[in-house]
């Protein structure tokens, strides 16, 4: 199964979706709009001839200072047919964001919180965004090209060894990152009405 | 030391006694980070053996323990794990500090790992290499063993 025929199925399925096959050295690898993503990955997932029903990994790469900054990389992986492909998403940098395919994909979830963690790429709709790898209270996304990577700081050497359940409950609200209805018309904090938008 | 010819008897004073038996058995706490550990573990192995020096019973819980040699870097989310396996040893309590990253952060020169854990506990002896070889860690146990010989039995303990 090759690019171009894995192309015509995606095509057919999702009429008008934005989706080119690109060039790789090792599997068909393709470039789709993040308004599309989810149809997209439905299709893959769900049309017979395709099957791809596991995602085995998914990444972001930053191409800081360039503009689309940011890009969602999922590996998915068809048993049936046997052929794995690349699927990639371009990301403004100003308001990164994409719609999560933990919906389509579950072992997404995790790979989505690492991404979120590592990138600060919020995904939209995702059960349970909060930061995977990093302390709940860290701030800044470490792996983004323009972070201060030697950055010096006192570590903390206290947490507490008991708190009750609403202590914990309410940690954990803190670190869940909801993206909020001005954010999602671009009308965030530091950008005055108006301006921006997705 | 007074030796009596006649009589079996042997004279020391209670601080000499008690800091022996406290050097020679020195027990640490089973705490490995990273790739020092694998050193620690084949130091504490027939090979090198710290058997030699009292030390061999690693202990599964601080409670039991006498030291800890932090082997490997600490991350910053480790931190606080680290600072509280420390504060649940009983006093007397010493830390080796165990190559590189664990002394001074090491090849990582980054936002997660701590730049020397003498930032979280007192470190007593710092052990250089990436990693260090069994021997120089037995080298440091050694030294903290002439440390221990060095210091009062009661009282204040540093110093």
């Amino acid at each position: 199964m090759d690019a171009a025929s894995i192309l015509a199925s995606v095509k057919a399925a999702v009429p008008g979706a934005e989706i080119a096959a690109v060039p790789a050295a090792d599997r068909p690898t393709f470039v789709t709009a993040r308004e599309h993503l989810l149809e997209v990955c439905r299709a893959l997932r769900d049309r017979d001839d395709l099957r791809f029903t596991v995602l085995t990994d998914m990444t972001a790469v930053d191409r800081w200072p360039a503009e689309p900054r940011f890009e969602l990389i999922c590996h998915a992986l068809s048993p049936d047919r046997g052929v794995a492909l690349r699927l990639k998403v371009p990301l403004d940098g100003s308001d990164p964001h994409a719609p999560t395919v933990s919906g389509i994909w579950p072992s997404a979830g995790w790979l989505e919180r690492e991404i979120w963690d590592l990138f600060g790429i919020a995904f939209d709709d995702h059960p349970d965004l909060r930061r995977l790898l990093m302390p709940e209270d860290w701030e800044g996304h470490p792996l983004r090209k323009d972070y201060p990577v030697q950055i010096r700081m006192t570590p903390k050497v206290f947490e507490p060894l008991q708190m009750t359940a609403d202590e914990f409950r309410a940690r954990l609200e803190a670190d869940r990152h909801v993206r909020t209805g001005s954010e999602r018309t671009g009308n965030r904090v530091g950008t005055g009405p108006g301006e921006g938008g997705d | 030391m007074v030796e009596f010819p006649e009589i079996p008897v042997l004279t020391t004073t209670v601080d000499k006694a008690v800091q022996w038996a406290r050097r020679s058995s020195i027990w640490p706490v089973t705490f490995g980070l990273a790739c020092c550990a694998i050193e620690m573990m084949s130091m504490s192995a027939s090979r090198y053996d710290i058997a030699r020096f009292g030390a061999e019973v690693f202990r599964g819980s601080p409670r039991q323990s006498d030291l800890m040699i932090v082997a490997g870097r600490l991350s910053r989310k480790m931190a606080p794990a680290l600072r509280r396996i420390y504060d649940q040893m009983p006093e007397p309590k010493w830390v080796i500090s165990m190559g590189a990253c664990a002394s001074a952060g090491g090849v990582f020169d980054n936002y997660a790992i701590v730049q020397g854990v003498d930032q979280i506990v007192p470190v007593d002896v710092f052990v250089p290499g990436c990693p260090p070889r069994p021997e120089a860690l037995l080298y440091g146990i050694i030294k903290l063993q002439e440390k221990i010989d060095s210091q009062r039995a009661f009282g204040p303990k540093r110093g």
